[in-house]
């Protein structure tokens, strides 16, 4: 197990450092001049050649690859072109918001597609699945800032039973909190739940025509612990596989759901960046994200041995 | 199509093979509605992307400060933005955006995905630089890519087409390779490479067509997700230029509005959806149909 482990993160390294170099190589690949579109057009060469310098851009590639890799490996992502100040910062400030709401949507994500596919697959051809397969094409179709602007429309503007937009930190108690991360939860999780609850269902089919679901279900257990401990349990590993994939999903998502509800994460700060062109801020939320996927997919690969005990590293 | 029409058409008895093509076709959409629903949707999109001219819409850049912001009318059919344009002749124009965003970056990724697959599963030292590289790749969330690369060229429908391009390629690769590597074991492949077929050849006749069916189907996806992620650039800033109707545009440019105009941002909320769903449809159903095995579980 141990092996297994060392071995695995040492195989995400390789995955990283490509992430770095690929980030990092935009800048240089990138058609046109990069520190003058970033400038933008009213900018004086005097600009265009300071961000040229603070950008790296003025020296050779491969020395500021070097410099620029050693300095992430520190912690160090650089300065953000438009306010000064360091990513590291600008990042840390925004972290609290987009933790918050990308942890709540997984938790109500989970809860509603694990169940909404196993009930699709135990009634599968009823109206129950054909509703619950409906809604999941529904919403990977319905882009989740149309989602966000409708839920706020009824619920918060028409009903008044939720605050339009806005967060607030959890130090200011748990229910404040949670009130301003219901809307923009629920608005990110749909697209969630609709890739959860298909593959739920899918493997949930292929379990329930094994034999042992058979035999359980003729020496009598009921039709609860049959779907809930039988079967859902041994089509565990790819549905917890495609939550770890799915993190993406609600990376992309957070991004445009803190838009829509003007909560200040780091899906705002991306989207600043991307107005000012400020690339240092941009490369920097690029790399935490990537890692933060990595990470929860390695993670996702250690818990196989949780949920399958067949499994063995 | 017709390659579709003619997989369905095994099973059918003797009598049903001398049915003509149009009859078959038609047969093949009563079997599959929601090809015939997805496909018809999307036809009907496209026609109100080609035809937007004639569709009794007025200039869609043209500003009008004097009515700004009308709620839908007669003469506004969906009301105006806070500039005055038409927001109809806005949406209608704006199928096209988003269409062409759409169709390109399936086929520019399909064809480069498929080249990078084909030549992973055959170079066989090739294959584990390739792979590291799409797994690196596919580690940074699709849309984060994409805004990454949008951040550092000028905003334009081709330089979009290229950013969501470069995001979906590996995925398109990682299909084909996994493909080719399971029909390199298959016994006809192996008999083709005894009978001293060379690789070409191996390619062009055994392999390709049966990445086919996978690849049509993993299109119609890939078009579905570039036209709600160039929505997404667009909405965030990043997208095709402001002047430029596309849904993403006139959405985002409804966003400073919303409480009070919510039609600004609804009509193409609601355009968009369909053209997503109605490609989502297609895609579904030619799963469905491509892949029996697959129509019951998935």
């Amino acid at each position: 197990m141990l092996a297994f482990v060392v071995r695995r993160i040492v195989t995400t390294i390789p995955v990283m450092a490509f992430v770095a170099l690929f980030v990092f190589s935009l800048l240089y690949v990138a058609p046109g001049d990069p520190a003058a579109i970033i400038a933008g057009d009213q900018a004086s060469p005097a600009d265009v050649e300071r961000i040229r310098a603070s950008l790296g851009l003025d020296r050779p590639y491969l020395v500021r690859f070097a410099e620029w890799s050693f300095r992430v490996i520190q912690g160090d992502l650089g300065t953000s072109i438009f306010t000064n100040l360091p990513v590291t910062q600008l990042i840390a400030q925004r972290i609290e918001p987009t933790l918050s709401l990308m942890v709540l949507t997984l938790i109500f994500a989970v809860v509603v597609a694990v169940p909404m596919g196993v009930v699709a697959a135990w009634k599968a051809g009823s109206w129950v699945d054909k509703a619950a397969m409906g809604f999941a094409v529904l919403g990977f179709s319905v882009p989740v800032f149309v989602v966000g602007y409708l839920l706020a429309y009824f619920f918060a503007l028409k009903l008044d039973w939720l605050p339009v937009q806005g967060y607030t930190p959890f130090s200011q108690g748990f229910w404040p909190w949670l009130r301003n991360l219901i809307l923009p939860a629920v608005t990110l999780g749909l697209v969630y739940i609709a890739l959860i609850a298909r593959i739920t269902r899918a493997t949930m089919l292929e379990v329930l025509q094994q034999d042992y679901v058979r035999t359980a279900q003729a020496k009598g257990v009921t039709q609860k612990d049959v779907l809930f401990l039988h079967s859902l349990k041994n089509a565990a590993v790819p549905i917890v596989t495609i939550i770890g994939i799915g993190i993406a999903l609600l990376i992309g998502g957070a991004v445009v759901t803190e838009s829509v509800f003007a909560i200040p994460g780091l899906g705002r700060l991306t989207v600043d960046a991307i107005l000012r062109r400020d690339y240092p801020v941009i490369q920097g939320v690029v790399l935490m994200f990537s890692l933060v996927y990595v990470l929860v997919n390695l993670l996702i690969d250690l818990t196989y041995t949780l949920v399958d005990p067949r499994i063995r590293y | 199509m017709t390659a579709s029409s003619t997989l369905a058409a095994p099973a059918a008895e003797p009598a049903k093979a001398e049915l003509s093509r149009a009859a078959r076709f038609r047969r093949y959409l009563r079997r599959h509605p929601s090809v015939a629903i997805g496909g018809g949707l999307l036809i009907l999109m496209a026609l109100i992307g080609i035809f937007a001219p004639l569709l009794w819409t007025t200039d869609p850049t043209a500003i009008a400060p004097s009515r700004r912001t009308r709620v839908p009318s007669e003469l506004y059919w969906f009301g105006t933005d806070m500039l005055g344009r038409d927001v109809y002749s806005r949406v209608v124009y704006g199928a096209r955006v988003s269409l062409l965003v759409g169709f390109s970056v399936a086929v520019l990724s399909s064809i480069i995905g498929l080249t990078i697959g084909l030549f992973a599963g055959f170079v066989r030292w090739a294959d584990g630089i390739i792979m590291r590289i799409i797994d690196g790749m596919m580690s940074i969330p699709p849309i984060l890519l994409a805004i990454a690369l949008m951040a550092l060229t000028r905003g334009s429908i081709q330089n979009v087409i290229i950013a969501i391009t470069v995001a979906e390629i590996p995925r398109v690769a990682r299909l084909v390779r996994g493909v080719v590597l399971s029909l390199r074991e298959q016994p006809y492949v192996e008999a083709a490479v005894a009978n001293g077929a060379r690789v070409p050849r191996i390619i062009w006749r055994h392999i390709l067509p049966n990445t086919f069916a996978p690849m049509s189907v993993q299109a119609t996806y890939i078009c579905a997700s570039a036209m709600i992620v160039e929505a997404i650039l667009s909405f965030i800033g990043a997208g095709v230029p402001p002047a430029t109707p596309s849904w993403g545009n006139i959405m985002a440019e409804g966003r400073a509005l919303w409480q009070v105009r919510p039609h600004i941002i609804l009509f193409p909320a609601v355009f968009l959806s369909i053209t997503v769903l109605a490609v989502n449809l297609l895609g579904d159903g030619l799963r469905d149909s491509l892949d029996p095995r697959l129509a019951k579980t998935l």
